[in-house]
Order: structure tokens, then sequence, then C-alpha cells
């Protein structure tokens, strides 16, 4: 909002250079303050030129005269209190505003309104692609392999198409977005799994998962090596995930409200919700949810790392129960598979909460508490993984590779590696050794692991392991 | 600067504050730098507020729908935010005053009553800011 000076007529001179820069100052810092809006910083702007002049007409230097008018006009922090107390809505409803309203300057992204349009757009176009397939004889009812198979490609590609368009990625990311969406669509359905294959599961499973890292890169708008635009994208990944847990939470209560209302009339919704509403809304909700997240993005405090600093703590605990637990229960017969995948969920969530402190820690702040907890839940969660790829390991001696199997070892030993070398270097973080951003870089540089694991097991099991 | 010979309690200066600028907006449309003008100019200088203070009132006043805003040029061309009071402005004032002609009223009556009133009145500031 920086105003260039403005030459005023009549005989009282206040466009001095160094005026201009102090107002410029006040102005910047009132704003930063709860319930002020620009309105009221060009209404106080506009009082302190008035008595500025004024007083430089009775003689004082443009210095005097604003540090009086600055003095008479009051703290701002009592102005600011009484405009919030005023406009207690303000506070809450900035964060629609931000969006609609003020577009962050400099941002050099799209008009506000036009991407409203974008957002509704894709939304309908993302929720109209679920029901494209019915066109040709598939239906969710008799074909749910293939809807389970290709639930990613029915958003996710606009999704990217969304954040392509709003950081205007250039041809080559568009090029690049449209060849991997392609070769994941022909690669879930080309290939000619045998019925209820354990490769065609696995590659539901991580399609999902390569798609994401590839709508990353719509995300960053190509610029994928970019260390810090990474970490946005795993910022806004944790944000998005609990939109939309919220807005499902939304949708579930709306569905069964549409049921018990019709049902009354002796009306049957039920087809109509599980083929229609719960899906297109699903997938039209991720673009809104994306669309909201980049809204209020920076407007209020992130959810992802409020929830990371409550959950730390008691993960924490349950991660060294487990530690204790295990030994003292295990008969030496190899692990239960079933347990080996909540083990496995258990340090999913673990590598989550590792990334989102990091993303939401001020890293020039020394090491605290937190981190120590963090640490502890590191060291914990290491032994847990040491336990499942000794069960795992147990489990392919005895009853041989499959490609379950295959998929779980290198799934362990990509979370056992990335935790040990987090825990060695939160140690040295907590030793003053290290800095933060060491920590964050390791996490940041081992994204395309996971991409290149996920592809990996989509592409290569398949053929691998005889679509078996 | 304003010498004040008077202190004027908070209290007294926050109750005052909504009728004195309706009344100073039912005289003439003006913006929050000229009101403070006229209300020193009226108060003789003893009534001193934090500037800053009279925009939140103002857009309370204005959330209330006693006055409306509207954004204007200055003089000297930059923006400015004009008031004008409403008719339930009016009426607010209306109010207002009966109010404080009832208060006024029964103080009057009250001191007239207490000699001493009048002799600590007639007594020349003592300690007070000068």
């Amino acid at each position: 909002m920086g105003r260039a000076p403005r030459g005023r007529d009549g005989n009282v001179k206040t466009s001095d250079a160094g005026f201009e820069a102090q107002i410029a100052q006040w102005r910047e810092f009132i704003l930063k303050r709860r319930g002020v809006v620009a309105a009221d910083a060009d209404e106080l702007e506009s009082h302190l030129r008035d008595q500025a002049a004024d007083l430089q007409a009775s003689g004082l230097s443009p210095d005097e005269a604003f540090l009086v008018a600055v003095k008479r006009l009051g703290a701002q922090d009592e102005i600011s209190r009484e405009f919030a107390r005023v406009h207690s809505g303000r506070l809450w409803k900035q964060l629609v505003l931000a969006g609609a309203d003020a577009p962050a300057p400099g941002e050099g992204t799209q008009a506000p309104r036009t991407e409203l349009r974008w957002v509704i757009g894709l939304a309908v176009l993302a929720a109209a692609s679920f029901k494209a397939p019915a066109l040709f004889g598939l239906s969710q009812m008799d074909d749910p392999d293939f809807f389970a198979l290709n639930a990613a490609l029915f958003f996710m590609p606009a999704l990217a198409a969304y954040f392509a368009w709003k950081r205007r990625a250039s041809g080559r990311t568009i090029g690049v977005l449209v060849a991997a969406f392609v070769a994941g669509a022909a690669l879930a359905n080309a290939y000619p799994f045998h019925s209820g294959a354990q490769t065609e599961l696995l590659t539901g499973l991580h399609l999902p998962i390569a798609l994401w890292l590839v709508t990353g890169v719509a995300y960053v708008g190509g610029e994928w090596r970019s260390h810090s635009r990474r970490m946005d994208f795993i910022r806004f990944s944790g944000e998005w995930v609990i939109y939309m847990s919220l807005i499902a939470i939304g949708g579930g209560v709306l569905a069964g409200l549409t049921a018990g209302a019709f049902g009354l009339f002796g009306v049957d919704t039920g087809t109509f919700i599980v083929e229609w509403l719960l899906p297109c809304g699903a997938m039209g909700a991720a673009i809104v949810t994306a669309w909201l997240v980049e809204a209020k993005q920076g407007v209020i405090e992130n959810l992802a790392p409020v929830l990371t600093k409550i959950f730390t703590p008691l993960v924490a605990a349950l991660l060294l129960a487990l530690v204790v637990t295990i030994p003292v229960t295990w008969t030496g017969k190899p692990m239960d598979r079933d347990a080996l995948i909540v083990l496995d969920l258990l340090l999913v969530l673990v590598l989550g909460l590792v990334l989102y402190s990091i993303s939401a820690r001020d890293a020039s702040e020394a090491p605290g508490l937190f981190d120590r907890l963090q640490f502890i839940l590191v060291l914990a969660a290491l032994v847990v993984d040491a336990f499942v790829l000794a069960g795992l390991l147990g489990r392919i001696g005895e009853y041989g590779f499959t490609a379950n199997r295959v998929a779980a070892l290198g799934e362990n030993v990509i979370l056992l590696v990335n935790l040990a070398w987090a825990a060695w270097l939160a140690l040295g973080f907590l030793r003053r050794r290290r800095t933060l951003g060491a920590t964050e870089r390791w996490q940041t540089s081992y994204v395309p692991v996971y991409l290149a694991w996920a592809v990996a097991v989509v592409a290569l099991f398949p053929p691998i392991f005889s679509f078996a | 600067m304003y010498v004040s010979s008077m202190y004027i309690s908070k209290d007294l200066v926050a109750a005052s504050a909504a009728p004195m600028v309706l009344g100073i907006l039912a005289d003439a449309d003006s913006y929050g730098y000229a009101i403070l003008a006229r209300v020193r100019e009226l108060s003789g200088g003893h009534i001193e507020w934090t500037d800053g203070l009279l925009y939140p009132l103002l857009h309370r006043l204005e959330e209330q729908g006693l006055v409306e805003a509207t954004w204007g040029e200055a003089e000297n061309g930059r923006k400015r935010k004009y008031y004008r009071i409403t008719p339930q402005g009016r009426d607010s004032l209306a109010e207002h005053r009966r109010q404080w002609r009832a208060v006024s009223d029964a103080l009057k009556e009250t001191w007239s009553n207490v000699k001493e009133a009048a002799a600590w009145a007639a007594r020349p500031a003592e300690g007070m800011a000068t």
C-alpha cells in the first residue's frame, strides 16, 4: 500500500521524503493489528496529515509535527483494540474476505472473481468425470474395482489444472502434468490384472500417492526443485486433508438428513445418495477444499501444526507403550499381517507429525521441550519400525515373497531411513550442532523418494509379479 | 498546546462523547479531524480526547445507523471520510439531551442545597495540571 509522496498545494510543505516515510511506516504498523483494515488506516492517515499540516503551519518542523500528531492520536494498540471491539465480526470475516476482497499484492496470481469461476467449473468437471464412465456402461455397483483403481484420476487432474492455471504454469510444466496423468491412467487400466490381484490393490493404493505428488508439481508452479516450495506443498497437503475431513463430516450429515427427510415421505434416496450425492460431492469438494486452503492461507493460523502439537506427546506415549508391549507379548511366531499394517499406519502418522511440526516451527527458535518430545517420538518410532521390519522379514522367510510383502518391505525401509536420519539431525539440533533447516531440507529432499517408490509399485510390480 | 485548568474524568468524557459528536454533526456534516477541533473549541480546551479513539466511536455510531459515512475528497485532493447524521441519529441526540438535562437539573437541585459546594467551586484550582 505504499503511496507516492504527493505534492501539496498551498503554503504548507509536508511532502518531505522523511515525513512520507514515517507516515508509511506508521501505516504499515497499524495495518498489522487485528481489527484494523485498510479503510481505517486511510482515515487515520488522513487525520495524521491534517494534524501535522496544522502543526507545521504553527511553526513545527515536519519531523516534530509528525511526532506530536502521532502522540496525540494515541497508542496503536489502544486504537486497534477499540476498532476490534466495534467490528468484532472483522476478526472472523477476514477469513472469507481475504480471498475475495484483498488479493495479496505482488503474488502474481489470478483475479478473485475469475478464480471462483475456475474453481466451480473444475469442481463440476471433477464431479462429472466420476459419472463419465457410466456412458461406457461402467457402474459403481457392478465395477467397484474400476472406481477404486481410478479414484484419484477423477479429481486430481482438475486439481492440477486449477494450480497450473493459478500459478500460470509454463507450457513445459503443463506438458509434464498431462503426460503423467495419461501415463497413470494407462498403467492402471491397461494392465491385465487377475481378478482380486494383490498388485491391483497395490496400484489402487500407490497411484493416488504418485498422482498427488504430480499434482504437487502443479501446486509449486513447476518449481519442484525449490525446497521451500516443496515445504509449502507439504503444508498444503496437511491443511487439505483436515479441511476435506471437515467437509466430509458436513457431507455425511447432509446425506443423512436427505435420507431421513425423504424417508418420511416414503421416497428412497439410497441410490441417489450413494451413486450421486456422495461421490460427486467428494470430487467437487476436493477442488473447493484446495481453493479454501489457498484463500485462507496466512490469514489465520493453520490447523495442521496445532493438531501436531496436541498429538505429538500422545503418539509418543503410545509408541513408548508399544516398544514395551511388543517384546513382552511376542510369541516368536512371525507377526500377524494386520498387526504389521496397523504399525505401518502408525509410522506414517509419526512421519506426518514430524513434517508438520517442522513446517510450523520458527526455524530461528532455540530447541525446547517440544523438540525433545519429538526426538523421543522419532526414537520410539525407529524401534517400532525395527520390530515391523523383523516381523516382515520373518513372514517373507516363512511364506516367501509376494507383491504385498515386497511393497511393505520397501515402504518400511524408506520410513526407517527417513526416521533414522531425522533422529540424527534432531539430535544435532538438540545439541545445537545443527539448525532446524537441516531437518527441513532432509524432509523436502526425501519427497522424490516417495514418488519414485509409488511409481515403481504402480509401473513395475504388476509385470514382475505377473499381475497376481 | 491546550492548557487545561480543569481535569474532566475519563468516565465523564466517555459518557459525553457520543452526544457531543452527534450534536456537532447535527450542526453540519464533518470529518474526524474537524470534529475534534470543534470539540476543543466548544469545551474551551477542557475536554481532551485521545484523537485516535474518535474513529472507533464514529464507526460504532455508523454501525448503529446514527450517522452515515461517505468517502469524499479534501481540498488538497486526498481521500477523506465525511460523516452525516441520520434521522435516527437526530432522534438519538434528542434522547441524549433529555437524559442529560434530567441529570444536570437533578445535580443543580442537589447542589443548590449544599452551601459548601459554592465555596469549593469558587476556590482557585490547586495542584492541577497546568
